[in-house]
């Protein structure tokens, strides 16, 4: 008994005097000179590798950009530091603790799920380290601290753009919804639909439940065709939505389907001509002429041959805002370059990115209809909804 | 050991964790210990207790149980839902807040009890279908409720759902995590040395002759279900209130079941050294691969695959197959007459 | 009523999936007793490799009915060589070992296929190309697919193929002396290793078939979709008893029209977790599963 005791202690007393260093400056990523450290944590691995990566490769497209024209504050360069999470909130903090106390990153960012920006936001609140959501749309995320910011809508906007939408505009009055219970992003949009369009006076199903990676949606779309909705939602992201269209359009479902910008992604081709009569709401839209937009599609089709999705458009936005926040700042030291970024006003791919008190950005969000054509998804611009 | 030397032993054990508990909070002058290290040293703990709680079933118990992650999970969310919605309530009634290391400390105590009496409840429906159920057919029924606990909670909003366990309440740390290593230790090798212990020998042996021999198989399977179940319930509550760690029923999956018995099988099912051993080289091994990442995105967990297969394949018995760790030989140099202290 | 039929059909067409894959676990457990975790993912490289095929012939541009089929019998035979490659290179070093031991490898060759997948594929989930339009038949008031149609018809003639393989031809012999007894098998003259290769050829061509069935119905493939599908195909394979051919077929039947109906109340938030709760009710009343015959072991 008293053998393994003594191992184990003595093992761990070896291990914290291993572990021991000196304490740190209290601003702990204040660098001078050479290449600025910037974290960034995403799903490399693991069932959010693929939104993970559309992130890192938008951020690296945009610090590629802004290393080729010259660096930041006097010619020094952008060293993106990337760390996989494999999808797990736990991997995300041990990612995030490393890069910040190993790193000694600038700013950290990351995450495009919410429960992994929920995990490791705290750390970047208590080391005083920015940290900017490129995709997270839980509302909670920028409640965890004034250093924790986001590009991206957060649900209840997006919630009740579609609602007021599908009310106002396409007259439902009896809807469903369907949601993908293992995405936080598509729970925390069905709350907002629900709320929005009930305040509206219309009526909102039961919703309905579904997994990410389930590829069979007839039981549950043949419920819902009983009962006769006159608009149904499917608020999760692009691999399912694609599939979920075009079963329900086999089932004889011709009623719109309406989605957030979840849906935008390569895969949403699987839809095919089921996508006629389809409404998202969204930030992005890549047939947008502003050449801000056109280039950066250009651009990231040139260095990874695909059509980036909103992910990667929102990573570029991420890197984007706070290479400008580390510039009027001048700085690298974490407090600086976080109230910096509480004033940031840049003009992005995704939309005017300016931060509003809570960190958030208050960005109109236009509403498309989908089409398909020549092989591909078009997005015909329908309306846009302002923040109010 | 004498009553007395049993009560110094323990005293000293537990000043021990709570100076070196002070250290990793606080640091001393001028030094402080790395976050990063330091949290890696506090999942090391964590999983010591879920290896050796493991162990008892699948190492000396001789059963295959794929579903530890489900009796973490119960447990885990037991113990942080009663902190979360009843925490501050008992800390003041002792006259403290959560916030203070003294009341955080206070209110640990229910919370884990309550997270272990969960989990050995869980563990209980779990080894109860041992009766009929034998071998594979067992496991399939460990990793069916595993799966169904996970589901049930991905649906239960106050606990946070497919967000996780958010609100968590981060009152877990050093001392906590590591006094419960060295419980669960201590707990194993006692049943090991214990008839209870021999029992579970036999039954691995050949649960039949076991059986014929008059042992209550049942009795004791469920038994090492219920202990090994309570030990996993409690490493999920120190998990799930650890800072920046909130339990998530994504990634209390058969995945990571699985991960706990590699960490068993890496250093020899059976033996409770091993299972640190273990424990500690598994929780190191992703952290240390890092760099290696960066290089090869994805490529990390390809190896961890590959090195899986090649262990089994040249070394099924891992690193200490079931051997103990013996410091008697430490005491062995010490008589001078060459006699041997067991 | 139409809802009904409805539900039931597409619990046909769901279980026909589950149950082509089951047919593979429950062929290799006979022979073996060994759970082949890997064999959800061997589902999903047939799905890659019937990718692969389909664009090199440039399917999507021309559907056809024999494009179909090449692509299938391509996806197969390379399935086929993976299944082999696999039992050669992880399976029979530990054949000797206790279970545990090829348990585990087992599951470490479905991470490296996993992990290797997304490395090697990329996680973005791909699309498959169309080969056989899309048509749908409407039948009262219910609508069936032509590629639905194509699933449970497809599994229907596979299973009465195994059995017919299993019982009537001189390999199945062979690979029923060798689950009976390996080492009195060999002694009798049988070929065990080649058997053994044998039948994990044709389990992973099935599933290699079953990857491009249900691609084609439902187009999107990626490294990670053989995990949870893999998982409830071995439940069902569980369910009928494993071992038995016809019980597979049952068992995938059954867990398909569970979930489907489950799906389709007020609990189809709890719909994952059907597959195991039938299988742990079923269990405790017949633990050999439905069609499982109990072994008794003699002391």
């Amino acid at each position: 008994m008293k053998s393994h005791r003594l191992f184990v202690l003595s093992v761990v007393m070896l291990a914290a005097a291993i572990a021991c260093e000196r304490r740190p400056g209290t601003s702990g990523s204040a660098t001078s000179t050479g290449d600025i450290p910037v974290g960034m944590y995403g799903s490399l691995t693991g069932d959010g590798a693929s939104f993970g990566q559309s992130s890192v490769e938008g951020a690296q497209l945009a610090v590629e950009e802004l290393n080729n024209s010259g660096g930041l504050l006097g010619g020094r360069k952008i060293k993106l530091l990337v760390e996989d999470d494999q999808s797990k909130p736990d991997e995300a903090s041990n990612a995030v603790t490393k890069l910040i106390t190993q790193d000694k990153v600038v700013a950290v960012l990351g995450e495009v799920a919410s429960r992994r920006s929920l995990a490791a936001g705290p750390v970047c609140q208590k080391y005083q380290t920015p940290m900017i959501s490129p995709a997270s749309t839980n509302e909670r995320v920028t409640a965890i601290g004034d250093y924790i910011f986001r590009v991206c809508f957060i649900d209840p906007f997006q919630g009740e753009v579609l609602a007021k939408f599908a009310y106002n505009d396409l007259k439902a009055r009896k809807v469903a919804v369907l949601k993908d219970v293992q995405q936080d992003y598509s729970v925390g949009l069905t709350e907002a639909i629900q709320k929005t369009f009930g305040t509206l006076g219309g009526e909102v199903l039961p919703p309905v439940s579904y997994s990410s990676g389930d590829a069979d949606f007839k039981a549950i779309l043949t419920q819902v065709r009983a009962q006769k909705p006159d608009a149904m939602f499917v608020t999760g992201y692009y691999p399912e939505a694609a599939i979920i269209v075009r079963q329900a359009r086999e089932l004889g479902m011709k009623i719109p389907i309406l989605g957030g910008d979840g849906w935008v992604g390569d895969a949403l081709k699987n839809g095919r001509e089921a996508l006629a009569n389809c409404f998202i709401s969204n930030h992005y839209s890549g047939d947008n002429p502003d050449p801000v937009v056109q280039n950066f599609v250009k651009t990231y089709r040139a260095k990874f041959n695909r059509e980036p999705d909103s992910i990667a458009a929102l990573g570029y936005d991420a890197a984007k805002v706070l290479a400008a926040a580390i510039t009027s700042s001048n700085s690298t030291e974490g407090p600086k370059v976080r109230d910096a970024l509480a004033k940031a006003d840049v003009p992005g791919v995704t939309g005017r990115l300016k931060m509003n008190p809570n960190r958030n950005v208050d960005k109109p969000a236009v509403i498309q209809e989908l089409m398909f054509a020549d092989g591909n998804v078009k997005y015909v611009y329908r309306t846009t909804i302002n923040p109010n | 050991m004498s009553p007395a030397r049993k009560v110094v032993s323990i005293a000293v054990t537990l000043a021990a964790l709570a100076a070196l508990n002070y250290i990793f909070e606080y640091g001393f002058g001028d030094f402080y210990i790395n976050p990063y290290y330091a949290r890696i040293i506090n999942l090391i703990g964590i999983n010591i207790t879920l290896a050796v709680s493991l162990n008892l079933i699948n190492g000396m118990a001789g059963q295959f149980s794929i579903g530890h992650a489900g009796f973490m999970a119960v447990g885990g969310y037991t113990a942080t839902y009663l902190t979360v919605y009843h925490g501050r309530q008992i800390a003041e009634i002792f006259g403290r807040s959560l916030t203070d290391p003294v009341g955080s400390s206070i209110v640990m105590i229910p919370s884990l009890i309550a997270g272990a009496l969960a989990a050995a409840v869980a563990g209980l429906f779990v080894g109860i279908p041992s009766l009929r159920l034998k071998g594979d057919y067992l496991a399939i029924v460990t990793l069916g409720f595993s799966e169904i606990i996970r589901v049930i909670i991905l649906n239960i909003p106050a606990v946070g759902g497919a967000t996780g366990f958010t609100d968590a309440i981060p009152i877990t740390n050093f001392f906590w995590i590591f006094l419960m290593a060295i419980l669960t230790i201590v707990i194993t090798r006692n049943i090991g040395t214990s008839t209870f212990g021999r029992a579970l020998f036999a039954i691995r042996s050949d649960e039949i002759a076991a059986e014929a021999m008059g042992i209550d198989t049942t009795r004791y399977k469920v038994m090492a279900f219920v202990i090994s179940a309570a030990l996993a319930g409690v490493a999920g509550g120190l998990s799930g209130q650890l800072f920046a760690n909130p339990l998530n029923p994504q990634n209390l999956n058969f995945v990571r079941s699985i991960e706990v018995i590699v960490m068993i099988v890496l250093g020899g099912i059976g033996s409770i050294t091993g299972a640190v051993v273990g424990a500690t080289t598994l929780t190191i091994l992703p952290e240390a691969l890092r760099s290696f990442d960066q290089q090869f995105p994805g490529l990390r967990m390809v190896i961890y695959a590959l090195l899986l297969i090649l262990l089994m394949i040249f070394r099924p018995q891992g690193l200490l197959g079931r051997r103990e760790l013996n410091l008697s030989w430490l005491r062995r140099r010490q008589r001078k007459d060459g006699s041997v202290l067991a | 009523m139409d809802t009904f039929f409805q539900q039931f059909i597409n619990g046909l067409s769901l279980g026909a999936i589950y149950a082509l894959i089951a047919l593979g676990y429950t062929m290799v457990y006979g022979v073996l007793r060994l759970i082949n975790f890997a064999h959800g993912d061997v589902y999903m490289l047939g799905a890659f490799a019937g990718y692969y095929i389909a664009n090199a012939l440039n399917m999507d541009a021309n559907p056809s009915i024999l494009g179909a089929i090449a692509v299938t019998m391509g996806a197969m035979a390379i399935c086929a060589v993976i299944g082999i490659l696999i039992e050669r290179l992880a399976y029979r070093p530990v054949r000797h070992h206790p279970r545990l031991t090829s348990l585990i490898t087992a599951i470490g060759v479905s991470l490296l296929l996993e992990y290797g997948g997304q490395v090697v594929f990329g996680a973005t989930p791909r699309f498959f190309p169309q080969m056989i339009r899309s048509q749908v038949y409407a039948v009262g008031g219910v609508q069936i697919t032509n590629q639905n149609l194509l699933i449970i018809v497809v599994s229907v003639i596979v299973m009465f193929g195994l059995e017919y393989i299993v019982h009537q031809t001189r390999i199945g012999k062979a690979m029923r002396a060798t689950s009976f007894n390996l080492p009195v098998a060999k002694l009798m003259g049988i070929n065990t290793d080649f058997v053994i290769a044998f039948t994990f050829a044709l389990g992973s061509a099935l599933a290699a078939a079953g990857g491009v069935m249900v691609a084609l119905a439902i187009p999107r493939i990626d490294p990670l979709m053989g995990l949870m599908t893999g998982l409830k195909a071995f439940v069902a394979a569980v369910l009928g008893g494993i071992g038995n051919i016809p019980g597979a077929m049952l068992g995938g039947m059954l867990i398909g029209l569970m979930e489907t109906w489950i799906g389709a109340t007020a609990y189809s938030t709890y719909r994952d977790a059907v597959a195991f709760a039938v299988l742990i009710l079923i269990l405790l009343f017949r633990p050999a599963g439905i069609l499982g015959t109990s072994v008794t072991e003699k002391v």
